[in-house]
């Protein structure tokens, strides 16, 4: 049960005080790293609610859930769209299923 | 950093009315009592950020109270009590129904997307439900808060409330970023902090342990600065153990409201209907729709799930994007074990017992105006008893009254006078496990002690190990336990902001676990199986037992145990849900 950060598209959200995915967790568990990208202090203390993964304008973070509940490996990507949200979910088969979901 | 205690900043607010938590309930107490009087200083105090914080984190898919055309604030009530096994405060639950429809169509008018149906009408989801689009729902009644012109302090843990001459004036905490010492003085104080997770071992360990339903960060600060300061509370021994689905923790009313998935055990037997047919089958009370399956597991007749082998490719594709708005940990959880709900059976459990009166009725002790039993304090949410099958809708409807409390309260009122003393000894106790990395380094980690304290809890006072049950010698043997951890408080140690916040969740959980272990000690009979089985007292007694177990600890620390009485307003079998 995790976040995982891509340290590529992860800038730090440079410019504002405190990065997006830092400002929204409930659980205070996102936090900057010495090398200026966000990372989760601890990965077991992650509810999963994806917050985070929703807030990150730059598509860097994915949730990952712990691997004693679900094999390796299946994504969930959210496009936050103004008045929508799209999703994307990669199953275990590489099958492809997507979603549009209003949210205005 | 060395820590120094002389060194910390202590920040004074000054509000008319202050609201403790910014969730559900607070958000919509900020909006009316700022629109009751728009010249009141309102401020909310938040330990995470009001835009993604508490229940409402991940979104919603539904609001599960809700008055359809034809239904009555009574015929609610009737039904309430019908679920809640012939005990609830009818008085309050009353005052909520009165208000939880236009609660909704305010939301609504704030933006949030509620499904309709052909008629214009909103679309049913079971009798008391509405289907909503409800992704965005905590930034939508975020903004609210924020646009009716309330003061948000985001990231500020409270810890205590503040009492001066027998009144509340307000609360203390600490800045979780900013490490102050945050001094909250208030006219009235509305506390609106949630209900408890974490309280008992979880249903999947390690790296998997906060997959649970309940926020595991909304861990019982309402409470536990209530019973520090002797507040009354109501029906702990309520306990909610909700039926989830396996591994994954979501619940199921997606599944067994929205798409009409009976339970079945591993015969493929509905044995809701053959074992619970006369208590209503499927729709039966809540209780027993957890206690049915707990036991065919206990008797060998587990696995058990929710039949969805009925539904359609179609129907599961909008089952998934119904769990997006809420759960979409869900929907990874299927793709990733490669399960197709329309061919397999979806496997549920029942998950850790929770102290909550959102869907229980555990929590301070309310009158209909949401006052608590000490003066300038009321309560909103899960954290007010009473008042269970309030989700939602109900919680803002509960905050909306307490508003309206709160800001007559502070009209009464004049400038709240305090004392320096007690703020000096409540600063000292509030960054002790920092005080203590610091200074001696060794001692027990937050995670440690909410362990065992969870180990306690599940082992001896009714946890998932024991298929929920307990009796009186095992609960005294939990009593005791709890009480040895009340000792070791003052070796718990922060080695940062973070930690300490967590060092405040544990000794909350602590408080509130030694409130609710007394409660289930002093209710002699089995009420709401399941949540409540006792095996020395396996019957209902309506003769001795329909009435309130309440509690308020003293000065002495000693938990001191109350019976109020049930009053019966709206008529009818209590045990029969309305016609
Ligand atoms: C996963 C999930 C799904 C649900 N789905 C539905 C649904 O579809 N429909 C429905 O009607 N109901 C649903 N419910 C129930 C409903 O969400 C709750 O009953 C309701 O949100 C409770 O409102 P609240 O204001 O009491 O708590 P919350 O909204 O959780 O607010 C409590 C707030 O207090 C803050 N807080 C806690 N401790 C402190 C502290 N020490 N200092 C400062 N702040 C603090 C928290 O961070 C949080 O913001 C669901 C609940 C969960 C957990």
């Amino acid at each position: 049960m995790s976040v995982i950060t891509d340290k590529v598209k992860c800038n730090g959200c440079g410019g504002l005080d405190e990065p997006q995915c830092v400002k929204v967790c409930p659980g205070d568990l996102m936090a900057m790293g010495e090398d200026g990208k966000s990372r989760i202090r601890y990965t077991a203390d992650c509810w999963d609610c994806m917050a985070c993964v929703k807030a990150c304008p730059r598509g860097a973070l994915e949730t990952r859930l712990p691997y004693q509940l679900a094999l390796y490996k299946a994504t969930l990507k959210p496009k936050v769209k103004s008045d929508r949200i799209e999703w994307t979910l990669i199953d275990i088969d590489g099958e492809k299923e997507e979603f549009v979901i209003r949210t205005l | 950093m060395a820590f120094d205690p002389k060194d910390i900043e202590t920040q004074i607010v000054e509000a008319d009315v202050l609201i403790i938590g910014g969730g559900t309930a607070g958000c919509l107490a900020a909006v009316e009592a700022r629109e009751k009087d728009p010249r009141l200083k309102v401020v909310i105090v938040e330990k995470a950020h009001i835009d993604r914080s508490g229940c409402l984190a991940a979104g919603m898919n539904a609001i599960n109270a809700y008055l359809h055309p034809g239904e009555t604030p009574e015929s609610f009530t009737a039904h309430v009590r019908a679920d809640a096994l012939g005990l609830i405060r009818e008085d309050v639950v009353l005052a909520s129904a009165r208000e939880i429809n236009t609660a909704v169509a305010r939301v609504e008018s704030w933006g949030l997307p509620i499904l309709k149906d052909g008629n214009g009408n909103y679309a049913a989801r079971g009798r008391w439900n509405i289907k909503i689009n409800g992704e965005r729902l905590k930034p939508i009644i975020a903004d609210a808060a924020r646009r009716a012109g309330a003061d948000i302090y985001n990231r500020v843990n409270v810890t205590d409330l503040l009492i001066y001459e027998g009144r509340v004036i307000g609360a203390v905490g600490f800045g979780v970023r900013d490490g102050a010492f945050y001094v909250f003085l208030a006219k009235s104080t509305i506390v609106a902090t949630g209900g408890t997770a974490g309280l008992y071992r979880p249903n999947n360990p390690g790296s998997a342990h906060h997959k649970m339903w309940y926020p595991p960060f909304n861990a019982g600060a309402g409470y536990a600065i209530g019973i520090r300061a002797g507040v009354e509370m109501t029906s702990f021994e309520m306990r909610f153990i909700a039926l989830r689905t396996k591994d994954a923790i979501a619940p199921t009313g997606t599944l067994a409201l929205g798409f009409g998935a009976p339970q079945v055990n591993a015969k493929g037997e509905r044995f809701m209907q053959t074992r619970f047919g006369h208590a209503g089958g499927d729709g039966a009370a809540t209780p027993l729709r957890v206690y049915g399956p707990t036991l065919e597991l206990k008797e060998g007749r587990g696995p058990c799930y929710l039949d969805t082998r009925g539904l359609s490719a179609e129907d599961v594709h909008r089952l998934k994007a119904s769990y997006l708005d809420m759960y979409p940990g869900i929907v990874l959880y299927w793709a990733a074990n490669g399960i197709d709900p329309s061919k397999e059976p979806v496997e549920i459990c029942g998950t850790e017992p929770y102290v909550m009166g959102g869907h229980c009725q555990a929590g301070y002790w309310i009158d209909p105006d949401r006052s608590t039993t000490l003066p300038g304090l009321f309560a909103a949410g899960d954290v007010a008893g009473g008042n269970p099958y309030k989700f939602v809708s109900g919680a803002w409807a509960e905050g909306i009254i307490a508003a309206r409390s709160a800001v007559a309260c502070a009209a009464s009122v004049g400038a709240v006078k305090h004392d320096d003393k007690c703020t000096v000894a409540l600063r000292a106790r509030v960054f002790a496990a920092l005080e203590r990395f610091e200074k001696v380094g060794d001692g027990v980690a937050p995670f440690e002690m909410e362990e065992r304290l969870q180990k306690v809890m599940d082992e001896y006072a009714g946890g998932i190990s024991t298929f929920y049950e307990m009796n009186e010698e095992r609960l005294l043997v939990a009593l005791k336990q709890v009480g040895k951890l009340k000792g070791q408080v003052r070796y718990l140690i922060a080695g940062d902001l973070h930690e300490l916040m967590k060092a405040h969740e544990v000794i909350d959980r602590i408080d509130v676990a030694e409130v609710l272990v007394k409660h289930l000690i002093h209710r002699k009979e089995t009420r709401w199986p399941g949540y409540q089985t006792r095996l020395d007292y396996p019957d209902r007694d309506d003769q001795r037992w329909l009435k309130f177990v309440n509690s308020r600890r003293g000065p002495d620390g000693m938990v001191e145990m109350l019976e109020r009485p049930y009053m019966q307003i709206v008529p009818g079998d209590r045990y029969l849900p309305p016609a």
